[in-house]
């Protein structure tokens, strides 16, 4: 699946959400659900610091692609780097760092769950196209 | 008493919607909402008399000054203070302490100690951190007990001859511990210290009297006070304020200016270098008449009834801990959920129309002390009601079984 196709689905599964309840809790699961990061990698260096809430995400150069691994401690932050993961997690730097993100408007993730400053997703996505041009660049 | 409904009309904002739902507004430590009366102020101050002020011959130029200086003299009698000289004007609390900080970063020299509180906002930490640097000399904090009250045993033991500065919060803005603070500048000034009073979380629920306290110094802002943003107070008593040196150059703090020397203005021009916010100075006269027009013996005794029905029925909702217990304590819950995380809770019930305070609160050595990320702050206000209140429980209830 391309990072297109899976920004697709997500939007596709959003979609199906009649209020933000729904999607919240829908987030919340998908929170549940994320691979934890493994805790040799809960490390100051791979944390993403905020005022509300911390992110840790790590990235590992596997055959070519990236792959992403990351927690949160709190659950709807979790749950939006599992989505933010499922999009971008086994890709190319090349492709993860050109990729177009127009779903993150379409679900409304950016007017509902944009948590404030440094943890915000816009730091999340920077976090996530910087591990991939640091590959890029090896 | 206050009638609470006719209080309410005061504040268009309280009769808004958010996300569907009628707003609660619980973020009141942050900042308060503001009465029609200073809204309709600002407008009338901009039609009518906006000028620059001191230096105008021009009529409105001369309005202008005396509606500024006018606030300055509403200033003194709300803090009692004896001159009017000794109140300048700030951008706010944070500039205050700066500005006190910085000067004594200039008279402090090594050995000597500053003393600030385990309950401190940041704003009453890093300019002191920034003044020893500078000085070579140390920082002592007075260490708080479980319940989050500053230990005064430990307080008298830190206190020494090498105490040049104690600098503590009034309240403490995470907790809303209200801190003992007439018995500790006392104590202070025992031992020759001078001291600076963070009022930020004060002033919008107490009238400071600062000669009864006999602190140096006491800071406030204006926006927590239902005044706008950009404003503030520092009140020094006067012979502190011509101890210190200027902050700032520029502007009214000067005498005479030479490329050789410069002398100062008089107080308060000393401290209030270039245009100041004028239309926020004056209007902040205008909160301060509001609040003192309901009363703040009213205002106390309501809110004190907001605080215990608050806790009362937070402690409802199975799994809620209360962060901050002090015995004297103002009208702020802080608190946790077993299990879950202040930011997840604060965002559902935002969704619920909601506006609580979740994270650290910028007192990030609190939470340390706690071992907590941070607490979901509920801070009430004269204009809320026992209803919202009715509304929060809710609201979290509800997050708490989205969460679980």
């Amino acid at each position: 699946m391309t990072i297109r196709e899976a920004q697709e689905e997500i939007m596709d599964e959003f979609s199906m959400f009649e209020d933000w309840m729904q999607r919240y809790e829908y987030i919340i699961e998908l929170g549940k659900s994320l691979p934890i990061i493994d805790d040799k990698y809960k490390v100051e260096e791979n944390l993403i610091k905020g005022c509300q809430s911390q992110v840790w995400l790590h990235a590992e150069n596997i055959d070519g692609k990236v792959v992403f691994t990351a927690n949160s401690d709190a659950i709807l932050t979790k749950g939006i780097i599992a989505i933010l993961i499922r999009v971008f997690s086994n890709h190319k730097p090349v492709d993860i760092v050109e990729a177009d993100l127009s779903f993150i408007d379409d679900i409304g993730l950016k007017e509902h769950l944009s948590p404030t400053r440094a943890n915000g997703l816009v730091s999340m996505i920077k976090q996530i196209r910087m591990y991939a041009l640091a590959f890029q660049a090896q | 008493m206050l009638d609470i409904k006719a209080v309410r009309e005061d504040f268009p904002i309280l009769k808004q919607q958010v996300n569907g739902k009628p707003l609660v507004y619980f973020d009141n430590a942050a900042t308060a909402q503001k009465p029609k009366v200073v809204e309709e102020a600002i407008k009338t101050y901009y039609d009518t008399i906006n000028a620059n002020i001191h230096r105008g011959v021009h009529t409105l130029s001369q309005l202008a000054t005396d509606a500024y200086e006018e606030s300055r003299r509403k200033v003194q009698h709300h803090l009692h203070a004896k001159e009017d000289r000794e109140i300048i004007f700030t951008p706010g609390t944070t500039f205050g302490i700066n500005l006190v900080a910085s000067g004594f970063g200039a008279l402090l020299q090594p050995g000597d100690e500053v003393i600030i509180s385990a309950l401190e906002h940041h704003s009453n930490i890093v300019p002191w951190q920034f003044a020893c640097e500078r000085s070579g000399a140390t920082l002592k904090v007075i260490p708080m007990n479980q319940k989050g009250e500053l230990m005064m045993d430990a307080y008298a033991a830190l206190l020494s001859p090498n105490t040049k500065v104690v600098a503590v919060s009034h309240i403490s803005n995470a907790l809303g511990t209200i801190n003992p603070i007439k018995e500790m500048i006392a104590m202070a000034h025992a031992v020759g210290a001078a001291v600076l009073i963070d009022g930020a979380q004060a002033t919008p629920h107490i009238k400071p009297d600062v000669q009864d306290l006999d602190c140096d110094f006491y800071v406030f802002s204006g926006h927590k006070v239902c005044g706008p943003t950009g404003t503030g107070v520092l009140y020094g008593k006067e012979a502190w304020l011509n101890k210190l040196p200027p902050y700032q150059g520029g502007g009214e703090m000067i005498k005479t200016v030479t490329f050789e020397k410069t002398t100062y203005a008089c107080l308060p021009h000393k401290f209030e270098a270039g245009t100041p916010n004028i239309a926020g100075g004056i209007v902040l006269g205008y909160a301060l008449d509001y609040l003192n027009k309901l009363g703040f013996d009213a205002i106390q005794a309501y809110e004190h009834e907001l605080l215990t029905y608050g806790t009362q029925r937070l402690l409802e909702i199975e799994g809620l801990r209360i962060v901050g217990t002090a015995a004297h304590k103002t009208s702020v819950i802080s608190f946790n959920i077993e299990g879950l995380h202040p930011y997840d809770v604060g965002v559902i019930v935002d969704k619920l129309g909601v506006a609580v305070r979740t994270g650290h609160h910028c007192t990030q050595p609190i939470m340390d002390f706690f071992g907590i990320p941070g607490t979901i702050r509920a801070s009430f206000s004269f204009y809320n009601t026992k209803e919202e209140i009715d509304i929060l429980v809710e609201a979290v209830r509800k997050a708490q079984q989205m969460l679980s």
